[in-house]
């Protein structure tokens, strides 16, 4: 796998290359939450997107600065509001301790909700129009903390988390597809209120411009130590060229180049810590006592019941777990992009590729959930490209104006569809288990 | 007069509207539920199923165009539907004997299936995507109106006009039609009978001598009619776009497990209950209350409950709150 992206980086150009390993290593903390829980638990999660898109929204909420002037014109309707969710919450939860299950305790828990939406509608209204009238161009919402985007990767661990907490006491107790439609319509539930909530998230104006973990290009390519680095990675190719206004020209043109891969390194430098740090975890997990009581709760649900084992709290557990790892993922997503931009979240893109990294690597087995995001994550990229040059080799003999021929290579993004689908039908058919499948040794 | 300008609007904006539109998603909702009653399994490629049978009779509808074949006022379509019908059965048929088959042969569990349909989604979105091309296409000719607001205004010298598409009849008109003749088929025929018994009891039914080969043919060709019939009518309306398609599988899942999956008629009724819960609670019910309330009492606000950017969340949000209060839905499902 190495061997192409680095294949990609001699043939291609290294920076992307190197976008295309960052991707990847993403793709992989992705897989891997999906991973525990279908591998681990048997928990099917269509949600993956709406994870997704927390942790990105976790990374806009701590790194941009406090809007002042937001805050000034609707921060206090927006604290009343948060509020009054709480106090509904409270109010309900003190009805459900108190009274006995009956019709009634139901239909009054369904008013108390009702009205405290219309409630909190009526009077976040003039907030939120205020917050969004402060200078719309530019800002429009609330803003963030301001504290450095990293600290964002645990927060959208926290976010997602609890969001799956949620979803789980709700969802967890129903058959596995029922689950898997449950939590698809629940993540696009996620998604219609990060694109709608501009006080909130700015919507589909989006945010741009986060901060960043590592230096910016303009600063290093006028940094010494930076010129210094490339000149004497250079050293071979610079002493060719005899003038001097030719060779500075040279040199500024990989500065240039060379800060551009030297941003994506630092990425790539960071995602690995994280990646390296959760496959660590995971085996640990994977091979404790608790990870062999995961694998019984999956095989056979009621014997593992009847061992004693709390069956509903395992699962929720797992469930936040896995959704937690997710959100670490979009967080990070967003770091490297610098921008977020709640449109873009498409279930296809962020739910069923995920799926297809899982089956294809190979469930319940960390190193082929990080190979699944590797190998999928390449060819999703890498499609277009390959069935162009298969396009052109095979219709070599036709003439460039055939309309056939023409419309095949205008459609060649789409291919991209075309294998997937066909890579996940096949190894579903041939090779159940996935490229690695799930090995347990008990030592 | 207020009053009946009041209930004009109404008509006008939410029932006409409504009505149309859980038509189309009802003929979705009974394809979903008869493949998860027959074969057991959630079919995500629903939508885009729809979407190539709709291709399908896009493409019979210009070849007929470019013959200068028409049907006057009526759109070309409804004479390329049948064409369309035929290639969509035969792509399923193709479908289910290369990756469907193996893993009924192999009695795997409903998950797998849904991840082997999630396979052939990809494939079909490809090939629509191939084929057509990701773009919004409109396939619509004949005569646009029934009845213009304007004329309406016209006639009756009311405030409020009613205007009424061909493609809203046509649609309901259809859909009326078609499921009558389904619940016929399923009700009083032999084969129909028979497919009840297996989905009830697919052992007890094999037993008595029912042949599951055919039951299964015969799924797959009532499940095109109504996938292309589907998705045509939903395309004649609006347009047809790909990626359109593909999200109207949600709120179709939505309307099959809210009547109670398994069970057509429930379905039916799912998708009369998924559409008229978006467009009412999306509603700004302004113009409303200037009608039939006295003038000291107009609403200043729009009066809508929730903005229309939530309409997909309000049919998700119903289909939750029925999965956990009532998963087996409204209707008992899991029995055709």
């Amino acid at each position: 796998m190495m061997v192409l992206i680095l294949m990609v980086g001699i043939f291609q150009s290294w920076n992307i290359a190197l976008s295309i390993f960052n991707l990847c290593l993403i793709s992989a903390v992705m897989t891997m939450g999906a991973n525990i829980q279908w591998g681990y638990a048997g928990l099917i999660n269509f949600g993956i997107m709406g994870y997704t898109a927390l942790g990105g929204l976790a990374a806009v909420l701590i790194s941009v600065d406090p809007v002042q002037e937001a805050w000034r014109a609707g921060g206090f309707d927006i604290l009343m509001s948060l509020w009054l969710i709480v106090v509904m919450v409270l109010v309900i939860r003190f009805v459900l301790k108190r009274f006995e299950k009956s019709k009634i305790r139901t239909y009054c828990i369904a008013a108390i909700i009702i009205s405290g939406i219309l409630l909190i509608r009526f009077s976040a209204e003039p907030g939120i129009e205020a917050i969004e009238a402060v200078d719309p161009a530019k800002t429009g919402f609330l803003g963030g903390f301001g504290l450095p985007i990293i600290f964002s990767w645990i927060v959208g661990a926290l976010f997602a988390g609890g969001l799956a907490f949620i979803v789980g006491k709700v969802a967890l107790g129903l058959r596995a597809d029922y689950l898997a439609i449950a939590t698809l319509l629940i993540s696009e539930i996620v998604i219609a209120i990060i694109k709608h909530e501009d006080w909130l998230t700015r919507g589909v104006k989006n945010v741009i411009g986060l901060k960043r973990p590592a230096p910016y290009e303009v600063d290093l390519q006028t940094t010494d130590w930076f010129i210094k680095l490339v000149e004497k990675f250079n050293s071979g190719k610079l002493s060719v060229i005899e003038n001097l206004a030719d060779r500075q020209a040279a040199l500024n043109q990989l500065v240039i180049e060379g800060s551009s891969v030297f941003v994506k390194l630092c990425y790539s430098g960071l995602f690995l810590v994280v990646v390296i740090i959760l496959l660590i975890l995971t085996q640990k997990a994977l091979y404790s006592p608790w990870g062999r009581m995961m694998r019984a709760i999956r095989d056979n649900e009621e014997a593992a019941n009847a061992m004693g084992k709390n069956v509903v709290k395992q699962h929720l557990l797992i469930f936040i777990l896995g959704s937690a790892i997710v959100g670490i993922a979009g967080a990070m997503l967003v770091t490297q992009d610098g921008l977020f931009t709640p449109g873009s979240y498409r279930p296809m893109r962020y739910t069923f590729l995920i799926w297809v990294m899982v089956i294809v690597g190979g469930s319940g087995n960390n190193f082929g959930a990080i190979l699944g995001g590797f190998v999928v994550w390449f060819l999703w990229i890498e499609a277009a490209p390959i069935s162009l040059f298969l396009i052109n080799f095979f219709t070599a003999g036709i003439p460039e104006t055939n309309a056939l021929k023409a419309h095949l290579i205008e459609s060649v993004p789409y291919f991209r569809f075309l294998l997937m689908g066909l890579g996940l039908l096949f190894i579903m058919r041939y090779r159940p288990k996935g490229i690695l499948p799930e090995k347990i040794e008990i030592k | 007069m207020d009053f009946v300008n009041a209930i004009i609007l109404l008509l006008n904006y939410i029932f006409i509207p409504a009505l149309t539109y859980g038509s189309q998603l009802a003929l979705g909702a009974i394809f979903v539920t008869l493949i998860y009653g027959i074969l057991r399994f959630a079919n995500f490629a629903t939508g885009d199923m729809m979407s190539f049978g709709t291709m399908m009779t896009i493409l019979f509808t210009w070849y007929f165009q470019s013959l200068g074949v028409s049907l006057g006022v009526l759109p070309t379509a409804l004479l390329a539907i049948p064409f369309g019908i035929i290639f969509m059965i035969f792509y399923m048929l193709l479908i289910d004997k290369f990756v469907f088959k193996y893993y009924r042969n192999q009695k795997s569990p409903p998950v797998q299936f849904a991840m082997v349909s999630i396979g052939v989604m990809f494939v079909t979105q490809a090939v629509v995507r191939i084929i057509i091309g990701p773009g919004d296409r409109r396939f619509f000719d004949g005569e646009k109106f029934i009845i213009k607001a304007r004329e309406f205004k016209e006639m009756t010298g009311l405030n409020e006009g009613l205007a009424l598409k061909s493609t809203q009849v046509i649609t309901i008109f259809v859909t009326i039609v078609l499921v009558s003749l389904l619940f016929w088929f399923l009700n009083r025929t032999k084969t129909g009978k028979s497919m009840k018994a297996y989905s009830d009891n697919e052992d007890l039914a094999l037993l008595s001598g029912i042949d599951p080969k055919k039951i299964v043919l015969v799924t797959w060709v009532i499940a095109g009619i109504l996938a292309t019939i589907g998705g045509a009518l939903y395309g004649l309306d609006k347009s047809f776009k790909p990626f359109t398609y593909f999200n109207n599988m949600l709120p179709i899942f939505a309307a099959a497990i809210v009547g109670g999956i398994g069970n057509p008629f429930g379905a039916f009724l799912g998708g009369y209950v998924i559409a008229f819960s978006e467009i009412l609670l999306t509603y700004a019910y302004k113009k409303f209350f200037m009608y039939i309330l006295p003038e000291s009492m107009e609403p200043s606000s729009l009066v809508q409950l929730l903005s229309t950017d939530y309409k997909f969340a309000v049919s998700f949000s119903i289909l939750v709150i029925v999965l956990i209060y009532r998963p087996s839905g409204i209707f008992k499902g899991k029995v055709l």
